[in-house]
């Protein structure tokens, strides 16, 4: 490295460790938590071995609930950890974890209400995105703090699309005969092989996506009422699945999906196997890393009725019954949260791309002010990002998540499990949803039998 | 007359062997050994048991809930699916393994050459961490682009979808397992080698067979070790978790989980953990073991009539 550039890079770190420092001064003087913060805060489900952004955060919480001290060994999430924790009596002061385990948990009884909390730290909760406030939200109250908030595209390889003949229009889920019509031209095969997908509807993972686009509300708000086996969620798996069966069937089409290489440079785009599918934001990291010479746009995902709509996940902060560290918990998850710190570590990671000469794909959380400032293209990047980072964000707005559900794991598998049967031609999706919703309100019955 | 030494007497000459400096030392070389087994095993089960009969669930109030965990598992769709599919599975995989163990250790048997080389490359897939075996699974199995489908193309033998057709899923999961072939192969070879070489000689001075050579002769000397493996891999067929979980429940591969691969100990796991059924989950195990119980009893009395130890006398 040229002595220039050594300098350039002493000088971004000063920049980051002082916009760190001044990010987590300003979190630390706006607690008004009534009690000085001390002791241990024991964390489980995010260490210090995560990406700069990860990293950068943990900094400036650190800093946020000084002089405490932040006991977070690495790994994720870990439930038969965490349950021994719990069985032990031992359990840490903070949980990061998938939303999907909130509802479950909290209808147990074991997690706090967070009322307390964000009234002592003066949380603002308008500044999170209500589908995921939603899905942290048990009978009115809030059990979780989001945190990253998942958007789903459709990704197009516009290579594959134009030399196809298909156009963008006809890549609009709101038109499910046209959208068929595009998969159709753009598959290809040899033989019983599938070569190239021409629409991968994504399932079973994203069969909450399709019921919504068809209209259905597979479970009532309040997370306690299934309707899996609605005429629109039946008419939404057929499809969906129809897209499957029209380019190949299941056998082919997945045996020709588990060869991508889906994180490397010869991946599913930049080897023109794919048209178009659905996918979540994170994936044009990936590819702007991997491959960013590759063409690809983003389309919103549109409900039958032509609005754009988008399935939401994410992760979320909570805190378990018994834990010993409530006030530290609470400024931590403030702190990890709140605008200015996504701001702050959002700038260094521009700052950082910048100087590598890598684009800027956006950083999506569950904090819609901070994506407002966030996700904005950075002067010179090429448009072809700097779209995506528009409709990803637009797509934003148009979101819905699952609600919390105290039978959460069980309603996911009681419906993973029905569009697996489907896929694999075992049952139809009538009868296979019908045992599925069957399935559901049994599981939920049960959870909530006191 | 002799008399026949009672209970007492055993008592007493167990107690008098503690006048002995060594019998001390044996029980301190075993105390490690008992401590782990009470505490993590016997310990273990004797708690499973009692919250077979609550609705333990770590996170919420327990309270009794009598033999209902029980009842629910013989009206639980999921729980007899499951039990069913680890049958069959178990029911290809015991005498494919066998069988194949069987054909590598006659072969191994009749090298002279390198044998211990040999010996070594078949028993080192045995090493191989059960996680990785699941998603090594994964990627030789993945229909016509895996390395097995890949095979049985140079042979025109038609290529299954092992992962996702209902029908292959089983057959592939025994596959799948027949990995660790290795142990029980170097387990016959040394049955094999001890059986006498004049047996095979006289065999053969009376006009025998290769192949009668092998089934009256060789199978018979090593029928005790043929059901000692075959009371364990049908233990292990019923229990087997690692490589299924790790291939078609790991939550970045659960999208090829089925109905078809839902084992009976990854179905317990998924009402122990993912559920918080413990309780439920604990009735699950109680009944596995008590339908191993019922399975062993059943091959020892069976095998009375087909298994043969020299200098019993019968």
């Amino acid at each position: 490295m040229s002595r220039r550039g050594k300098a350039f890079g002493a000088l971004a770190i000063a920049a980051a460790v002082a916009a760190i420092a001044v990010t987590a001064a300003e979190a630390h003087g706006t607690s008004t938590h009534s009690t000085k913060l001390s002791g241990t805060l024991n964390i489980m489900g995010f260490g210090t071995n995560g990406d700069d952004v990860a990293k950068n955060r943990f900094a400036i919480a650190q800093k946020a609930v000084a002089p405490v001290k932040v006991n977070a060994p690495n790994g994720g999430f870990n439930e038969q950890q965490f349950l021994t924790d719990v069985a032990s009596k031992q359990v840490p002061d903070l949980v990061y974890w998938d939303r999907s385990f909130v509802g479950t948990y909290a209808a147990k009884g074991a997690l706090l209400p967070l009322d307390n909390c964000i009234k002592s730290d003066n949380i603002d909760t308008s500044q999170y995105r209500q589908a995921a406030l939603q899905s942290v939200t048990y009978k009115g109250h809030i059990y979780g703090i989001p945190e990253f908030f998942d958007v789903r595209t459709l990704i197009v390889d516009t290579h594959v699309a134009d030399t196809s003949g298909v156009s963008g229009k006809m890549l609009n889920t709101a038109n499910p005969t046209v959208l068929k019509q595009a998969a159709l031209k753009m598959y290809q095969h040899n033989g019983s092989q599938v070569t190239r997908i021409g629409f991968d509807p994504k399932l079973p993972e994203f069969f909450p996506l399709w019921a919504k686009a068809f209209g259905a509300n597979i479970l009532s708000k309040d997370g306690l009422h299934p309707d899996l086996n609605s005429p629109q969620a039946i008419a939404a798996l057929t499809y969906a699945n129809s897209l499957i069966q029209a380019q190949g069937g299941y056998n082919a089409f997945l045996a020709f999906r588990n060869t991508w290489d889906f994180f490397g440079s010869d991946n599913q785009v930049a080897k023109n196997q794919v048209g178009a599918w659905p996918m979540e934001e994170w994936y044009y990291n990936v590819l702007a890393s991997s491959s960013p010479d590759v063409t690809v746009t983003a389309i919103p995902f549109r409900s039958k009725t032509g609005d754009p709509i988008n399935y939401s996940t994410g992760s979320a902060w909570s805190i378990p019954k018994g834990a010993k560290n409530v006030a530290a918990a609470c400024q931590w998850m403030k702190t990890m949260t709140n605008a200015s710190t996504w701001e702050t570590v959002a700038n260094i990671r521009k700052a950082a791309y910048a100087k590598n000469g890598q684009y800027w794909t956006g950083l999506f959380t569950g904090n819609a002010k901070a994506d407002a400032a966030i996700n904005k293209p950075t002067a010179g990047e090429p448009k072809k990002w700097a779209s995506i980072i528009n409709t990803v964000e637009n797509a934003e707005h148009y979101s819905f998540a699952l609600p919390a559900s105290p039978a959460s794991a069980q309603f996911n598998t009681a419906w993973t499990n029905a569009v697996n049967r489907v896929l694999q031609g075992q049952q139809s999706p009538t009868q296979a949803l019908d045992q599925a919703q069957k399935e559901a309100v049994a599981a939920i019955k049960a959870a909530t039998k006191k | 007359m002799t008399r026949t030494p009672g209970p007492g007497d055993r008592a007493r000459r167990w107690a008098s062997g503690f006048r002995e400096r060594d019998t001390w030392w044996a029980y301190a070389f075993l105390a490690p050994w008992f401590f782990g087994f009470l505490v993590f095993t016997a310990g273990a089960m004797v708690w499973g048991a009692i919250i077979s009969f609550t609705n333990y669930s770590v996170v919420a109030p327990t309270h009794g809930v009598g033999l209902a965990n029980y009842r629910a598992i013989g009206s639980d769709p999921y729980a007899l699916l499951a039990l069913k599919n680890s049958f069959e599975m178990t029911a290809i995989y015991v005498p494919f393994e066998m069988g194949l163990a069987l054909l590598f250790a006659s072969m191994l048997a009749r090298i002279t050459r390198f044998d211990g080389f040999f010996r070594t490359i078949f028993y080192l897939p045995v090493m191989t961490p059960t996680v990785a075996i699941g998603g090594m699974y994964l990627l030789m199995f993945n229909g016509p682009y895996g390395l097995v489908d890949q095979f049985l193309g140079y042979l025109h033998i038609p290529e299954p979808y092992w992962l996702t057709d209902p029908n292959w899923i089983k057959p592939g999961i025994a596959a799948m397992l027949v990995w660790q072939v290795g142990g029980n192969t170097v387990l016959y070879l040394a049955a094999i080698k001890n059986v006498p070489q004049q047996l095979y000689e006289a065999a053969s001075i009376d006009g025998a067979s290769a192949w009668r050579r092998f089934k009256d002769v060789t199978l018979p000397m090593i029928s005790p070790t043929l059901f000692f493996t075959f009371v364990i891999l049908t233990v292990y067929g019923l229990q087997v978790f690692d490589q299924i979980y790790t291939a078609f429940y790991n939550p970045s591969n659960a999208k090829i989980s089925s109905d078809t691969s839902l084992m009976y100990v990854i179905y317990l796991f998924q009402q122990a953990f993912d559920y918080l059924h413990m309780g439920f989950a604990s009735a699950m195990a109680w009944l596995l073991f008590g339908i191993i119980m019922v399975i062993t009893v059943f091959q020892i009395l069976v095998s009375k009539r087909f298994v043969y130890y020299e200098g019993e006398q019968r």
